[in-house]
């Protein structure tokens, strides 16, 4: 077991995965010499080669576009899109390539990419730098959507990625980089939680709160300071957003009678509308009240001055929390 | 606004390479002429009968979509020598990474019927194993298969083997940022992947001069890559000129670009009308420059066809027509459970609900379900 941060953890996996196999390669804009602008790769190319850890020029396309190509030969490339606000140039690719050409050939050739995407808010970045694109990519089939919420998660995840023949999209939370946690290296894979599972990250009984990727820590946050108010919080870290593991989640909200999504995201058409919306079709009989949803707003990205307004915190998450059990809250006397 | 162009005209025309004229005189060409110096009659007769059978498909699909039994076709009337020519340069363990327009390829290459016509029938999306036939999906989004080639030649050169991608693509999608970015990438990793660029002067409505101001295997040397422009209706020069580009990929040249100069006489698709963009004054024009009668006047000049071969060579264009007939009208539509079919590789618990509920609801049809099983099992 180690101490690593979330940024160590994912360079473990990236290590690990390409000890294992020789065809996976990376790809992606200054992850060779400098090791990526957050460090992640750090270290790679030294050890590796700059064959397989491999500087590109600045054309997300292009990034996306070639890996396409080296799957076609057999490869299992792993791209850094450098920013969240940069995959936009590379999103045809993925949508209409990446994801449509197993089925495409009928499932003759398979799409075994890993798309590394650093996303979220609250580093204080500029724009284009804290985006949070996963409804895109979550409403497109052929394309997996995860993010990991800790290291442990973050080294096994991505290994599990790597390995899928599947494309996935994996969205790290930026803004946890630094945070560390244990990790265990030397478990085999096949010990792990599935890459698909969503798993209750703190058992509670009144209300069902469902995060992933950056979120998680501020449900969890959330759910300790509503313990001092007598209020249990069920927290599930989601981990797939496509396919979202719905399982666990009615099994927690049968009990609860009531539940809450957040996410960094806009909240029209997020993560959030697609769960209430699958949860009251599946569980209607169960609830006791409307699933809230706690998100960014439908807004671009604020300025870094005002982006605590637009992310939800522990306030904002426990305000939906008192909504979704009748409680006064912030919105108490709004008609709708 | 200017006026819209038809040539390019921002740079002084390029040597348009050649070996064949259109009145079927063989010509030298310094840079062409070693690299067909293994052409002898039998190899020409092969070219010629292939034009011949490519050309017969590509009339026979167009009559079928016209009597409704294609939703589309996109005809290759004219670009016959393109096809034949760089698809005869290629050994089978190069990669092809085609347009929507490159069925003469793929029929060459040894694709069947059924699955070259159920593209264009709606039966399925592509119709071929790409590992089999060594050659990708047809790519309807312009341009992005040039990033495809790029990436697998990438691959053939971190393998170190003497092999090569090749992707072909039209005037129209040089105006693509992903063909820019292809070239990029191809000319920084030196990957050995061939651009053949069929400019058949026509992208749907739009004249090549509106997406180049110069000539388009101009454009390549911005990138570091040799550009090439050769007579796309002439078969032997455009076999030597892929030749050419074939051979330095092998060798550790890196990419080259070809620009193939033909024209497409028929519309861009079936649902298209060219007679709404285009004058008769210029099919005539390039019909006097057509890939298959300059071929037949030069082997027929030179003794090397008679009128017994020409005819063999046309009842095995009617048959292949036959049997592409026969493949077309007989292919049975797909089941519809089929829609949920390798969406992933591996399974998908969203998609798997879908599939069990739609394959409820259609039983329930079926009689197989009552009503209220069919209700209950889809309701929780």
């Amino acid at each position: 077991m180690s101490s690593l941060s979330l940024t160590q953890a994912i360079n473990a996996g990236l290590r690990q995965a390409m000890e294992d196999d020789p065809k996976v390669v990376l790809m992606g804009e200054d992850i060779g010499t400098l090791g990526g602008v957050f460090r992640v790769t750090d270290g790679l190319m030294k050890d590796f080669g700059s064959h397989r850890v491999i500087d590109t020029p600045l054309a997300e396309s292009a990034i996306i576009g070639t890996a396409v190509g080296l799957a076609y030969r057999g490869f299992r490339p792993v791209c850094e899109i450098q920013f969240d606000g940069f995959i936009y140039p590379g999103f045809d690719q993925i949508v209409s390539q990446v994801a449509k050409l197993h089925a495409r050939t009928h499932g003759k050739v398979r799409m075994p990419l890993t798309i590394r995407v650093p996303f979220g808010g609250g580093i204080g970045s500029p724009e284009h730098h804290s985006e949070s694109p996963e409804a895109y990519f979550v409403h497109t089939s052929g394309l997996r959507v995860i993010s990991p919420s800790n290291p442990q998660d973050a080294y096994t995840m991505l290994r599990q990625a790597i390995a899928s023949d599947d494309p996935v999209l994996y969205f790290e939370p930026k803004r946890r980089y630094h945070a560390k946690g244990d990790v265990e290296l030397n478990a085999p894979l096949s010990a792990a939680p599935p890459m698909g599972a969503a798993l209750v990250a703190e058992p509670g009984t009144d209300v069902t709160l469902v995060a992933y990727g950056p979120l998680v820590r501020t449900a969890l946050d959330a759910a300790s300071a509503a313990r001092a108010d007598g209020i249990s919080i069920e927290v599930i870290d989601l981990r797939s957003l496509s396919p979202v593991d719905y399982a666990p989640i009615m099994e927690s909200v049968r009990r609860t009678g009531r539940l809450v999504v957040t996410h960094e995201a806009g909240k029209t058409l997020g993560m959030g509308a697609e769960i209430a919306a699958t949860i009251t079709e599946r569980c209607f009989n169960y609830l006791e009240s409307a699933p809230v949803r706690v998100t960014g707003f439908d807004i671009p990205y604020p300025p870094s001055k005002l982006e605590k307004h637009h992310l939800p915190d522990l306030d904002r998450m426990l305000d939906g929390v008192d909504r979704a059990l009748g409680r006064p809250n912030s919105q108490t006397g709004m008609e709708d | 606004m200017t006026q819209t162009r038809h040539e390019p005209t921002g740079q002084a025309a390029m040597k348009m390479h050649q070996l064949i004229t259109a009145d079927g005189t063989r010509v030298h060409d310094e840079l062409l002429d070693p690299f067909v110096q293994d052409v002898d009659r039998d190899a020409l007769i092969s070219l010629y009968r292939d034009m011949v059978v490519v050309r017969r498909i590509d009339v026979e699909a167009t009559a079928l979509q016209r009597q409704g039994q294609l939703a589309l076709w996109p005809p290759m009337l004219g670009q016959e020598a393109s096809q034949v020519g760089s698809v005869h340069a290629m050994d089978q363990d190069d990669f092809i990474f085609p347009t929507y327009r490159e069925n003469g390829v793929a029929y060459l290459r040894g694709a069947k019927f059924p699955g070259i016509m159920g593209t264009w029938r709606g039966n399925m999306n592509t119709g071929w194993d790409p590992y089999q036939l060594n050659m990708a999906t047809p790519q309807i989004i312009i341009g992005s298969q040039t990033l495809h080639a790029t990436g697998y030649a990438m691959g053939i050169a971190m393998e170190g083997r003497e092999t090569l991608a090749i992707a072909y693509l039209g005037d129209g999608a040089t105006s693509q940022g992903d063909v820019h970015e292809s070239m990029v990438f191809a000319a920084s990793f030196q990957a050995p992947v061939i651009f053949f660029c069929q400019n058949n002067h026509w992208a749907i409505s739009e004249p090549v001069g509106l997406q180049s101001a110069v000539p388009i295997a101009g454009r390549a040397q911005g990138y570091g890559i040799p550009g090439l422009q050769v007579d796309g209706n002439d078969v032997l020069a455009v076999l030597a000129a892929v030749r050419w580009a074939a051979r330095r990929a092998r060798t550790g040249g890196g990419p080259s670009f070809i620009e193939a100069v033909t024209y497409r006489m028929g519309p861009h698709t079936t649902a298209d009308d060219p007679t709404r963009y285009r004058g008769v004054t210029e099919l005539e024009e390039w019909a006097a420059k057509d890939p298959l009668s300059r071929l037949r006047t030069h082997l027929a000049n030179a003794g090397m066809l008679d009128d017994a071969a020409q005819a063999g060579i046309e009842a095995e264009a009617d048959a292949v027509a036959a049997e592409l007939r026969d493949a077309c009208i007989n292919m049975p539509d797909p089941e519809p459970m089929t829609v949920f079919d390798d969406i992933y590789a591996e399974d998908h618990s969203v998609l798997d609900r879908e599939r069990e509920q739609y394959r409820r609801y259609l039983a329930s049809f079926e009689g197989q379900l009552g009503a209220g099983q069919q209700v209950q099992g889809s309701a929780s």
